[in-house]
């Protein structure tokens, strides 16, 4: 186990949260295709009012934080509020489409000791990539601004969104990656909308597709290993691996935390209550934690318990967070090609694929705070 | 043991967290992640730039810990010169500007 990995199961057994995902906005510069937020402004935090969340956040523990939106950038105050976060010893990290990033930008991350930027490219082609982004010419500044960063040193990594509209362009971006001297990550996941729109989800790479994804050693290094068929064991039963709600959590621009970015169940929100008040005492974070593997309605019966990316938060927006996330049966189902028991229980020898007919899901939304 | 007087102070390029008791430090330059244990911990919180290291150790080690004070000061200087390798602490003979607050 490295440094890191021991780091993060001491916080998960002592119920520290060492990182948190912070959207300072929901504003955007793009309007991808396939994101799932609505982007006007429906009170966002204030430069003080964030100031403080971050003072609470260094006093409760947190290490690691993520900014993120949104598109970071369309914050005048980004800068201040990064100084702030660096002034109290974060690892900051930052996610952008980085189309604002200039010279002088990528000077000013530099020099805050910024640790990562993460930056969306999602295909190698501009005319694809600016298709996604709906942004003219996007493409071309977000490579202009990775060649600025990486000119600074800095450590950058293309995340690339792969769906129905991209999904022959992964080994271009990689080879991309590779040409600016940056990491790359690769994610198959697509999300509803925020008003429970589901129509985004027709644009999920059909399982065929991501079968063939599963076994390119380029993307998932051993592919053998990658996938092995599952070999249960009853130790799989005990605990629940995820981090949301016992290391980690999500804050969204207007002060509403959740368990994850990807997990909309409201625990509280930090403009009426003090961040530790709400991580140690509210009820769903407290029934977040109390997730057994064993105690899954479906899972904890099927042979992938141990293996699976199951994403509680995922099952949640299905219906229930001790539930299957059928995203992730998918992947399990493609990866090794065994059937899940999710699958099996329905009679289905292959996932069935989910579409904008699938009834509406849960999704993350500003909670009423009163006035 | 050296002679001369040490000030240390913690670099404006790094993160760092308690986490029960022990240290996490991340190198934003090249991403080195250490944790000290409760002794390093006490000489890095205290690198303020300006309390030379042998008050540290006498101070913060030896009152807090039951060392022996010559192996204290020996073990603190290789330490200091150990993380001042890497990035996290500056060192100087001369008192420093701040540390980096924690």
């Amino acid at each position: 186990m490295s440094l890191m990995s021991e780091v993060g199961q001491k916080a998960f057994n002592l119920g520290v949260p060492i990182a948190v995902h912070m959207d300072v906005t929901y504003r955007c510069n793009e309007r991808c295709v396939h994101c799932y937020l609505d982007h006007d402004d429906h009170g966002e935090m204030t430069t003080a009012e964030i100031k403080d969340v971050l003072d609470q956040l260094a006093e409760a523990g947190v290490f690691f934080i993520t900014f993120s939106g949104g598109e970071v950038l369309m914050r005048r105050d980004f800068f201040e509020i990064v100084e702030y976060a660096r002034r109290l010893m974060f690892n900051v990290k930052i996610k952008t489409n980085a189309v604002m990033i200039h010279e002088e930008e990528a000077r000013r991350i530099r020099e805050l000791g910024v640790d990562t930027i993460q930056i969306s490219v999602y295909s190698h082609r501009p005319e694809v990539h600016d298709a996604i982004t709906k942004l003219p010419h996007s493409f071309e500044r977000t490579v202009k601004a990775i060649r600025f960063l990486r000119e600074q040193g800095l450590r950058v990594t293309i995340a690339n969104v792969l769906m129905t509209v991209n999904s022959s362009d992964h080994s271009g971006v990689q080879e991309l990656a590779a040409e600016l001297g940056v990491q790359y990550t690769l994610d198959p996941t697509i999300t509803p909308m925020m008003d429970g729109d589901m129509s985004v989800l027709s644009l999920r790479i059909p399982g065929e597709e991501l079968k063939e994804i599963f076994r390119n050693p380029a993307l998932v290094g051993n592919q053998e290993e990658f996938c092995a068929p599952p070999k249960p064991s009853a130790e799989d039963l005990e605990g629940y691996s995820c981090s949301a709600g016992h290391s980690f959590c999500y804050i969204s621009p207007y002060g509403d935390v959740f368990p994850c970015v990807q997990f909309p169940l409201p625990t509280g929100n930090i403009r009426q209550q003090k961040f530790l008040d709400i991580w140690n005492f509210s009820p769903q974070m407290k029934e977040v934690r109390s997730i057994q593997a064993k105690d899954l309605s479906v899972c904890s019966s099927c042979s992938h318990v141990g293996t699976c990316t199951r994403c509680p938060g995922l099952a949640y927006m299905e219906g229930s967070m001790r539930g299957p996330s059928t995203a992730d049966c998918e992947k399990s189902f493609y990866r090794t090609g065994v059937p899940t028991a999710n699958m099996l229980r329905q009679g289905l020898s292959k996932p069935r694929t989910m579409s904008g007919n699938t009834p509406p899901l849960i999704q993350i939304r500003p909670i009423a705070v009163p006035a | 043991m050296s002679e001369t007087c040490i000030y240390i102070a913690r670099s404006s390029g790094i993160a760092a967290r308690a986490l029960a008791g022990e240290m996490m430090v991340m190198n934003s330059v090249d991403s080195t992640f250490f944790t000290l244990n409760p002794v390093a911990t006490a000489i890095f919180q205290a690198a303020d730039g300006r309390t030379p290291l042998r008050d540290i150790v006498r101070d913060r080690v030896c009152e807090q810990f039951d060392v022996d004070p010559e192996q204290a000061q020996a073990d603190a200087e290789q330490f200091v010169a150990e993380l001042s390798g890497h990035g996290i602490l500056l060192v100087s003979n001369q008192p420093l500007a701040s540390g980096a607050p924690l």
